[in-house]
């Protein structure tokens, strides 16, 4: 994936080994070119850049009621105030590093995970990979919601089997106590994802040429030093890609945590920031506020994306 | 595929260890789609009060069923209508002009190209609930917001799959093609839409299929865009059922058979689409 992503921006003979040709001369008819093309920018620019660029004008601004609330309230430009005002909130604060801690469960936790499942697949000794492969990608498909309604149910004591039969073995366990609530809100993202990634890791397993397996073979390398010096380093692109959109996912944290809220105390309505954006949008009726909400979570998503790509591409092997 | 070799010496422990650790995540995957599906079947009574891994003495599937799509005047019809509207209709408009884009991209030379490529692709780093909440509000301003529009138009954007359809087309078209045909005096759009749409079509399918997932598990777009119950998809209406449960106990079960119809519905599109899933995310892309 990243030879692509990254061959544009190299020299041309770079380009062309991937198959992106080099054009000897500029298309014949260019107004096809803008009929392909149109349509999605359109779409693009109105469903994409507009809400930002929106949020971003509209967290500068605040509604002021006049004196008695009679009348419409006025529009002023406040700058900066909304972020201080969502910076200097400390439930808000206190949300910002509830997320920073989840990420840091969520995402060595998942590529941890997909990881082992792709190279367990891709074993010599592994059994009906296929059939393993499609039921550890089923729950791809079940929407966020109703997986954080199942695991609901497999968290309450009076509902679920596992809890009953560690009860059972006279071991006390809550999943929705505070202090593990976090770990609960991370195996339900694991569950739905896991198998996602471990395809697309899967796919990059895959196209590794056979032939090197067979030198290695012959250099007597067993299957650990196989995954260690082979599939490892040759993987690392999608690697990295399914880290950086785990990364992304953790920071919109907010359909598990308003489905298992009403399950425990544990969780507040202002969890996660965009639970805290969601309230001052809609409940509070301070959209101005929510949109700043919202812009800091962005920031903070190209932020933990761009630290991400500067480490894993200090070494010089750069991956994208 | 890793061929299967003959196993080295020491190598059964491996394997045994290797096939339990694949038998053990199964069971992790399966256990919440294995405890609804028994649950459904179950009185709301024996949902608290027998073991959530085994059915119980009187089973009630059928009724569960009954009741499921007759509750609210047959809502959850409407709602898995809804449901198949919203992504198969978005995933559908998605696919056309993300294919078109991405092809566009691959085969065309144009000016700021790879800029506007990366601008997309930015797209894809940027967290939908930063674009939900703004969205209602540009959507409000146009009096779109409660109608069937706000929630299809803004599905209809796939920036992965112009990534997609420009890998794809790199690695399915080749250029010999696409110039033979103009020298036979087809048109561009004509090549697109007749000779270099069907090498893609492995591809095409695989982004409509990821984006049908993507609109079908959203919540946050609907939950932000919908205010009647009649347009809700299934996750929206799942919840509003899920938030009368304090109110009366029996929506529970309503909850528990919703789910489980839903989950039913979703693995046999996957397991039944399996072969273009693998279609290979990255193809083309890790050959450089």
């Amino acid at each position: 994936m990243t030879a692509v992503t990254a061959a544009p921006r190299s020299d041309a003979p770079a380009a062309a080994t991937l198959g992106e040709p080099i054009r000897r001369r500029p298309p014949r008819r260019p107004g096809a070119l803008w009929v392909l093309l149109t349509p999605f920018l359109v779409m693009f620019a109105a469903f994409f850049i507009a809400p930002i660029v929106f949020a971003i004008i509209d967290s500068l601004f605040s509604q002021k009621s006049s004196g008695l609330g009679l009348g419409a309230p006025t529009r002023e430009f406040v700058f900066l105030d909304n972020y201080a005002a969502a910076l200097s909130n400390p439930s808000f604060v206190a949300s910002l590093w509830r997320l920073v801690a989840f990420s840091a469960i969520e995402v060595p936790l998942m590529v941890v995970t997909a990881l082992g499942l792709a190279l367990l697949l891709g074993a010599a000794a592994a059994r009906f990979p296929r059939a393993f492969r499609i039921t550890y990608f089923m729950p791809y498909g079940v929407p966020g919601v109703i997986a954080s309604l199942l695991w609901g149910f497999l968290y309450i004591p009076a509902t679920s089997p596992v809890l009953q039969l560690l009860d059972a073995m006279g071991i006390d366990a809550n999943p929705l106590s505070s202090d593990a609530v976090l770990f609960a809100i991370a195996n339900i993202a694991l569950w739905g994802f896991a198998g996602y990634n471990m395809l697309i890791l899967i796919a990059a397993l895959d196209s590794i040429p056979e032939e090197l397996y067979e030198a290695a073979k012959l250099d007597g390398a067993g299957e650990w030093r196989m995954i260690w010096h082979i599939k490892l380093p040759l993987i690392r692109p999608s690697i990295v890609l399914v880290t950086l959109f785990t990364i992304i996912g953790t920071l919109q944290l907010f359909v598990e945590p308003l489905v298992l809220r009403p399950l425990t105390t544990a969780i507040s309505s202002d969890f996660t920031p965009n639970l805290a954006a969601y309230n001052q949008a809609f409940a509070q009726g301070n959209p101005n506020l929510a949109a700043a909400m919202a812009v800091i979570v962005a920031l903070l998503a190209f932020a933990f994306s761009a630290l991400f790509l500067r480490i894993v591409n200090r070494k010089g092997n750069r991956a994208w | 595929m890793v061929t299967r070799s003959v196993q080295r010496p020491g190598g059964l422990a491996g394997g045994i260890l290797v096939n339990a650790t694949l038998v053990l995540a199964a069971a992790y995957f399966l256990l919440p789609i294995v405890w609804v599906l028994i649950a459904a079947t179950k009185s709301p009574g024996d949902l608290y009060s027998t073991f959530g891994l085994w059915f119980s003495d009187s089973p009630q599937a059928w009724e569960n069923l009954v009741d499921l799509f007759t509750q609210d005047g047959g809502a959850f019809s409407i709602w898995i209508l809804n449901s198949v509207l919203y992504s198969g209709g978005g995933a559908l408009v998605a696919t056309i002009i993300a294919t078109a884009a991405g092809y566009a991209f691959a085969k065309y030379a144009f000016r700021a190209k790879e800029t506007l490529f990366w601008t997309i692709l930015g797209g894809v780093l940027v967290p939908a609930t930063v674009i939900a909440l703004p969205l209602y509000f540009l959507l409000n301003a146009a009096g779109l917001t409660g109608s069937y529009w706000s929630v299809l138009l803004p599905s209809m954007v796939s920036p992965f799959g112009v990534y997609l359809a420009r890998i794809h087309a790199n690695a399915s078209v080749p250029d010999e093609v696409v110039e033979a045909a103009r020298i036979d005096g087809a048109g561009d759009l004509r090549i697109f839409g007749s000779i270099a749409s069907r090498m893609m079509t492995p591809a095409i399918v695989t982004i409509f299929l990821f984006q049908f997932v993507t609109i079908w598990n959203n919540y946050l777009l609907p939950l932000v865009m919908l205010n009647d119950p009649k347009r809700f998809p299934i996750t929206l209406g799942l919840t509003l059922w899920n938030s009368q449960t304090q109110r009366d106990p029996m929506f529970t079960q309503l909850v528990v058979t919703g789910s489980a119809v839903s989950v039913v519905l979703l693995v046999v599109l996957m397991v039944s689409l399996q072969r273009f899933w693998k279609a290979d995310l990255t193809a083309g892309a890790t050959k450089g």
